[in-house]
């Protein structure tokens, strides 16, 4: 290394390797994404926002919300399950011995242990989970048995992992998600919960706009800063509340003669939390949505 | 060389060269550096007392820490490294600084260019995107000043009298490509007006961030280690074989890491981060050594000025770089991914790396351009303890804490709430490492204030003598005449 030109040239062909890696490659693999299709129907996804949310976004990016929460689920593993849902005509003891009896299946047999020890622990409440792994043959093989037994069955496969037993979501976060996210608010810390799906978790409005103004009068436990600075408070016109008033839990309410009113801002960032559903089923991110079949 | 060039004639000259653009850049980037840490501070009361700023919205959590987080990046760490790199390059090359009205007037660009941006951010027109979140008018300053300063630095460098290199030539001449790389091809692809599609917007800011955080860090941080580590200790950089190995390690593997574990995109990405991170362990194995055997049985005295610095700083790289890599381990990312932990690694780099190292370098050169030692040399090493003891009060509880909160995280049993209950107590205990680096860096802008205003009164007192002289001498004849 005599010459500056050398160490130019050096750096220039790592850096260089690198941008083409990590710029140029995932540019043109993803940098031309489309809409996708959800599995086992014709809807496309992801949808765009519609206006309110859309500008939404733009006040969760002015307002750092990104500073302390994440929008991204992550996921360990994948299981098929199966579980009885209706015994049918069948008692429970009646049951057992059926499944005991039919553990000598070649596809089955591997897995007695666990299909057996799954129901001696069962306190005949339902839906009990029959067997959950990795082996799509038993899901089949049960539901196939089962069936002309009367016994109602369903099979699932579900995705696993902390963030999903939590509650944050039913699958991992895939690309796809964050089509139309400009700029994607993915973030580094959870100093508050993960939002990729509060908008299934907390769909009303109004519920979103008393967390904004007064974490703690909905989540007692929240450390959330509140967002007051996005209300207005405001005096009532000759004692009336207006309609657009928030309606705030006790102890968190304004003044006699006063009420408080969400600016247009805390609306739109209410809207765009309520849109954050990514819960549908992909190619790249398949389970079994939980149907309200029953 | 290292050391010859010190003695050489015209040492004093070349620093007078770089007295002007120096101290815009030193006085701006101390000044940015305690701004940083009072937004820093103001930020971490969300934690303490959550209703703090609930009416104020430009310093809410989101806000303040954001800003915080770009004023010591952008507004202390890069125009001082910059400055530091500029001196440096003057005295390797023996030769007095190159078109010296540049630096200044870029050095006033920049400032320009982070005041816009902090106060673009503070009101909410942040751009979203982490370690850019300059509008397009603070980055295109950002950008000019940054090439016309690199402009003088390569055009001090060119004119060396000895053409042999000197490594921390390699880490400072490859630090100037680096940033106007990464941060014009950043800019350029997620500020132009459409940026790519989706999760390629994050691919790319995690790429710039990796590039500047880790590799741009590294190179003008070691760079200016490498200068001072041999100086300091009276003897010549342990091996130039390592530190070349070392420099071409740490570009071409570091550059790869940058992509998270959890991130939601194609697998080959984070995988690819992952197994340059592993290789990266070489580059920092390196610098230790040839740090370690460079200081070695050196003559060492405990004066705790530029050389306590410049050790801790070095010592903070190796320690701050392990846990960076150890955050691309698909076991621990499981863990630490999204907690405390990765903030407190970058605050690490920042504050406890570059930072204590441009801190050391600042003491060092400050006197020697001034032409004047520093007013008060005890406070000088007062503010030593209060910058090393804040970063560690700062960056080892919220370690601490992040690893707490990990394990918490990752136990679905134990409610959330509860994790971040285990981080809380860590994180409130940090506040108070960051008012002792206030207090550090507050003594540090005062040094440099009281020699800026020596100088401006001995160059007043000058030209007063100047104004008078001539006329005590014309009005002599005129006497001589009536």
């Amino acid at each position: 290394m005599k010459t500056g030109l050398s160490v130019f040239l050096v750096s220039f062909f790592a850096l260089g390797a690198s941008w083409l890696g990590f710029v140029y490659a995932p540019l043109q693999q993803l940098g031309g994404e489309k809409q996708t299709v959800i599995l086992q129907s014709t809807d496309n996804w992801p949808l765009q926002r519609t206006g309110e949310a859309t500008l939404g976004l733009q006040v969760y990016r002015a307002n750092g919300c990104v500073a302390c929460h994440t929008e991204q689920v992550r996921q360990s593993g994948a299981a098929n399950e199966i579980s009885l849902i209706s015994l049918g005509p069948n008692k429970a003891a009646d049951f057992k011995e059926f499944i005991k009896s039919m553990m000598i299946v070649p596809d089955l047999i591997n897995y007695s242990n666990t299909i057996v020890g799954n129901l001696e622990k069962w306190n005949g409440d339902l839906p009990v989970t029959l067997y959950s792994g990795d082996d799509n043959t038993v899901v089949s093989t049960l539901t196939d048995k089962l069936k002309p037994a009367g016994v109602k069955t369903d099979a699932r496969l579900v995705a696993s992992g902390t963030d999903i037993a939590r509650g944050w979501g039913t699958r991992q976060s895939v690309a796809a998600d964050y089509l139309y996210d400009e700029p994607i608010q993915l973030g580094n810390v959870r100093a508050g919960p993960d939002l990729t799906t509060v908008g299934v978790r907390e769909p009303d409005l109004n519920w979103q706009l008393q967390h904004l103004y007064a974490p703690r009068s909905v989540v007692p436990s929240s450390t959330m800063p509140p967002f007051r600075y996005l209300f207005e408070l405001r005096k009532k016109i000759n004692g009336q509340a207006s309609p657009e008033a928030l309606v705030l839990h006790e102890g968190f309410t304004p003044p006699a003669g006063m009420e408080v009113v969400p600016t247009t801002e805390a609306r739109q960032l209410a809207a765009y939390l309520v849109s954050l559903k990514a819960n549908a089923p992909l190619y790249e991110a398949p389970f079994t949505p939980v149907t309200a079949a029953k | 060389m290292n050391n010859d060039e010190t003695k050489s004639f015209c040492a004093s000259g070349i620093d007078a060269s770089c007295r002007v653009p120096l101290l815009a850049l030193f006085g701006g980037a101390v000044l940015w550096l305690v701004l940083g840490l009072v937004l820093g501070l103001a930020a971490a009361m969300s934690f303490h007392k959550p209703d703090m700023f609930a009416n104020c919205a430009c310093l809410n959590y989101g806000h303040a820490q954001a800003a915080a987080n770009d004023l010591i990046l952008y507004g202390f760490v890069i125009p001082a490294a910059l400055g530091v790199m500029l001196w440096i390059f003057a005295r390797l090359s023996q030769a007095p600084l190159a078109l010296p009205i540049v630096p200044v007037v870029a050095a006033n660009l920049w400032h320009l260019g982070v005041l816009i941006g902090t106060a673009s951010i503070l009101m909410g027109d942040s751009t979203g995107y982490t370690w850019l979140e300059y509008p397009r008018a603070a980055a295109v300053l950002l950008f000019a000043a940054f090439m016309l300063i690199a402009v003088s630095a390569a055009a001090t460098m060119g004119f060396r009298a000895n053409r042999e290199m000197y490594p921390s030539h390699w880490f400072l001449f490859a630090a100037l490509l680096w940033f106007a790389w990464a941060y014009s091809t950043a800019n350029l692809f997620l500020l132009s007006g459409h940026p790519p599609r989706g999760v390629v917007q994050a691919i790319i800011g995690w790429w710039f961030a990796n590039n500047l955080l880790f590799v741009w860090l590294g190179l003008a941080g070691i760079g200016i280690a490498f200068y001072f580590l041999p100086k300091l200790a009276g003897k010549p950089l342990a091996s130039s074989g390592y530190a070349l190995f070392a420099f071409l390690t740490l570009i071409f593997f570091g550059t790869w890491c940058g992509i998270p574990r959890s991130a939601p995109v194609p697998a080959w990405l984070p995988s690819t981060s992952t197994f340059a991170a592993m290789l990266s362990v070489i580059p920092v194995l390196a610098i230790a050594i040839v740090a370690w055997k460079t200081v070695r049985r050196g003559p060492f005295s405990l004066t705790f000025g530029p050389c306590c610095f410049m050790r801790f700083g070095t010592l903070s790289f190796v320690g701050s770089s392990f846990l960076y890599i150890g955050g691309y381990c698909p076991h621990g990312s499981r863990v630490l991914d999204f907690t405390w932990f990765g903030f407190a690694v970058t605050q690490w780099q920042l504050l406890g790396f570059i930072g204590m190292i441009l801190c050391g370098a600042i003491y060092y050169i400050l006197p020697r351009i001034m032409e004047k030692e520093l007013p008060q040399p005890g406070l000088a090493k007062a503010s030593f303890f209060f910058l090393v003891g804040g970063v560690l009060l700062y960056v080892v509880p919220l370690l601490v804490g992040g690893v707490l909160q990990g394990l918490k995280l990752v136990d679905d049993q134990v409610a959330f709430e509860k994790a971040g209950e285990a981080a809380l107590m860590c994180f409130r205990i940090s506040t108070t490492g960051q008012a002792l680096m206030l207090v550090g860096a507050l003594i540090l802008l005062l040094n440099i204030l009281i020699l800026t205003m020596h100088w401006k009164l001995g160059l007043l007192k000058t030209a007063i003598a100047a104004v008078k002289a001539p006329l005590e001498s014309s009005s002599a004849p005129g006497e001589v005449k009536s």
